[in-house]
């Protein structure tokens, strides 16, 4: 019996959310006995894969199958589930995002197994194994048994608490792994990609600077940039502003956009609508700088300054700079 | 070309949540339900495509009677027909197996819903029905054509987005800007009464998840406000009291 642990390559690195899967991952195998097994797909260095071990796997294995290069959920879910059988694992955890949820779906199908998505703690394994997810879009909790033999997780970052300064484990030993690929896992054609390679992502990012209407326009979010540059910060936006176009799509935070867990959440000219609230609420601290000292945000923030964005701003970036 | 969209009956997202009978149910008294934005967008663009290719769109809901009302919402925006499965759905496997189901008996070429329902967020209902069905499933969806039998979809991935050529039959999770809402005419609304709304009875699912209890998160402390004219004050406050730089 063991714990497989799916974790996600972005340019041949292990995502930082998939480190704290990881984590998660042999947490659950303390408690429930065996080992924590990880699953790597697309290319990677053996250096990079090792250094699972040191968050708890005493195993990886790698399928570096030129075809599971591109990111293919259908194929990867069928890798997952082979990879599963190969190893007698009895739970399976994969870190919430996109790719996470769609793996994680065709797996417990493929298993007949029982998914719980969005867990927010470690499981509780006396008397039945209980987790923890969030529900309403951060507006509650719920406590969920899963009665199924194999259980599939899919867990938000911060689920579990990790001392990266005092991580204790060694590296893990990497294996290759070569799952049965099938045709029908092939049958769409890639026409085009577009991926903003130097910015932060979002779901990654430990600090997040965000604008909203605020802002006044594109043409101003220039201070905004500044100090998410200074403070090493990937940038965010409402949804009326990716509504206006004035920022991408991939940048909408909220309830129909990015749901976020950073460690710092800077709000410029956001007021704080209900909808906007749910998809930051998972955040450790939150900053609200608004012209309106009425604006909701502020009760829901850490820190609050009621001023003008544009004085504030850059007084923010020079004191960040000032820091390093 | 046949398509089927599945609708979620949730509070609006403006609604308070709050729990009943011992923290195990939702407080539905006094919340406005609606149809969930997902899956409103997957219905709107649904109806696009039907309107475009002249074929039948049915919608279907895994849920009690009280969703009516956003069933026959979604008739009056422009489904031919609906499908209520019967049931108090707790697990996002039942739900699946429901639709997967009642895609069995009913081929169809396209299986649209929202990328995640907003009141239980898992997203993973196409994944499983897609699975079940053994066809492919893609989400978040933000951009979809029909060509002969094949789908052009645009796909949110992380930092950005991919252009996918797939064949049909397929069952996809959809997003904005899939396409805008729509919001019923006059006649629309009097044609919606008279379409067909059959309700079912679930097939029988072996428990995999159940859910025990539910709670609120723990209130959030007062917020400290700092003056703007020492707003560089809080890059130390966030370093040395809040500890997250």
């Amino acid at each position: 019996m063991s714990v497989l642990i799916y974790v996600e390559l972005d340019n041949g690195y292990i995502k930082k959310t998939s480190l704290e899967a990881v984590a998660y991952g042999a947490k659950v195998a303390e408690k429930t006995g065996g080992q924590a097994v990880v699953l790597a797909l697309g290319k990677a260095e053996n250096a990079e894969l090792e250094k699972a071990g040191k968050y708890g796997a005493t195993k990886v294995l790698h399928g570096a199958d030129a075809k599971l290069e591109h990111e293919n959920s259908l194929a990867y879910a069928d890798a997952l589930v082979q990879a599963a059988a190969q190893e007698g694992s009895k739970v399976i955890i994969l870190s919430k995002s996109g790719l996470g949820d769609a793996m994680a779906a065709r797996a417990a199908a493929k298993l007949k197994a029982g998914i719980v998505s969005g867990v927010t703690a470690l499981p509780e394994t006396e008397g039945g194994f209980k987790v923890t997810r969030s529900i309403f879009t951060g507006k509650a909790f719920a406590t969920t048994e899963i009665k199924s033999d194999i259980k599939v997780l899919v867990v938000r970052k911060n689920a579990v608490e990790i001392d990266e300064a005092n991580l204790t484990g060694s590296n893990a030993a990497v294996e290759a792994f070569q799952p049965a690929l099938r045709d029908s896992d092939f049958t769409a054609s890639v026409l085009s990609v577009e991926k903003a390679d130097s910015e932060l992502s979002l779901t990654e990012a430990e600090i997040i600077v965000s604008g909203g209407r605020g802002m006044k326009g594109p043409e101003h979010w220039q201070p905004l940039i500044d100090l998410a540059k200074a403070l090493g910060a990937a940038t965010g936006c409402s949804k009326p502003v990716s509504d206006l176009d004035w920022r991408p799509h991939h940048e909408h935070i909220g309830q129909t956009g990015i749901k976020v867990a950073p460690a710092l959440y800077i709000a410029c000219g956001i007021s704080g609508a209900i909808q906007h609230l749910a998809g930051v609420n998972g955040s450790k601290c939150i900053v609200v700088i608004n012209k309106d000292p009425e604006a909701p945000f502020f009760k829901a923030a850490d820190y609050g300054i009621v001023g003008d964005v544009f004085e504030i701003l850059p007084k923010l970036t020079e004191a960040a700079k000032s820091l390093k | 070309m046949k398509i089927l969209v599945c609708i979620t009956n949730v509070p609006d997202t403006t609604a308070k949540i709050s729990f009943t009978d011992n923290d195990t149910k939702l407080n539905k008294n006094g919340v406005q339900f609606i149809i969930g934005p997902y899956d409103d967008y997957a219905l709107a663009r649904g109806v696009e495509l039907k309107e475009q290719s002249g074929g039948t769109l049915t919608v279907l809901h895994v849920g009690e009677a009280d969703a009516e009302p956003q069933i026959r919402k979604a008739l009056a925006i422009g489904a031919d027909d609906a499908i209520r499965v019967n049931a108090d759905p707790q697990d996002s496997y039942f739900v699946a197996a429901q639709i997967a189901h009642i895609a069995s008996q009913n081929s169809y070429d396209l299986i649209l819903m929202g990328r995640e329902s907003i009141d239980y967020n898992s997203g993973v209902v196409h994944g499983l029905v897609g699975e079940m069905l053994g066809i492919p499933s893609y989400s978040p969806v933000m951009k979809l054509d029909l060509e002969g039998g094949n789908a052009t979809i645009t796909r949110e991935i992380d930092g950005g987005k991919e252009v996918l050529k797939a064949p049909l039959p397929l069952v996809l999770g959809c997003q904005e800007p899939i396409a805008e809402w729509k919001i019923p005419n006059m006649r629309g609304i009097m044609t919606a009464r008279t379409k067909p709304l059959n309700v079912v009875e679930p097939v029988s699912v072996d428990d995999m998840t159940v859910p025990q209890t539910y709670r609120l998160p723990a209130p959030k402390g007062a917020c400290k406000m700092i003056p703007a004219s020492e707003a560089e004050t809080l890059i130390k406050l966030l370093q040395t009291v809040a500890k997250v730089l």
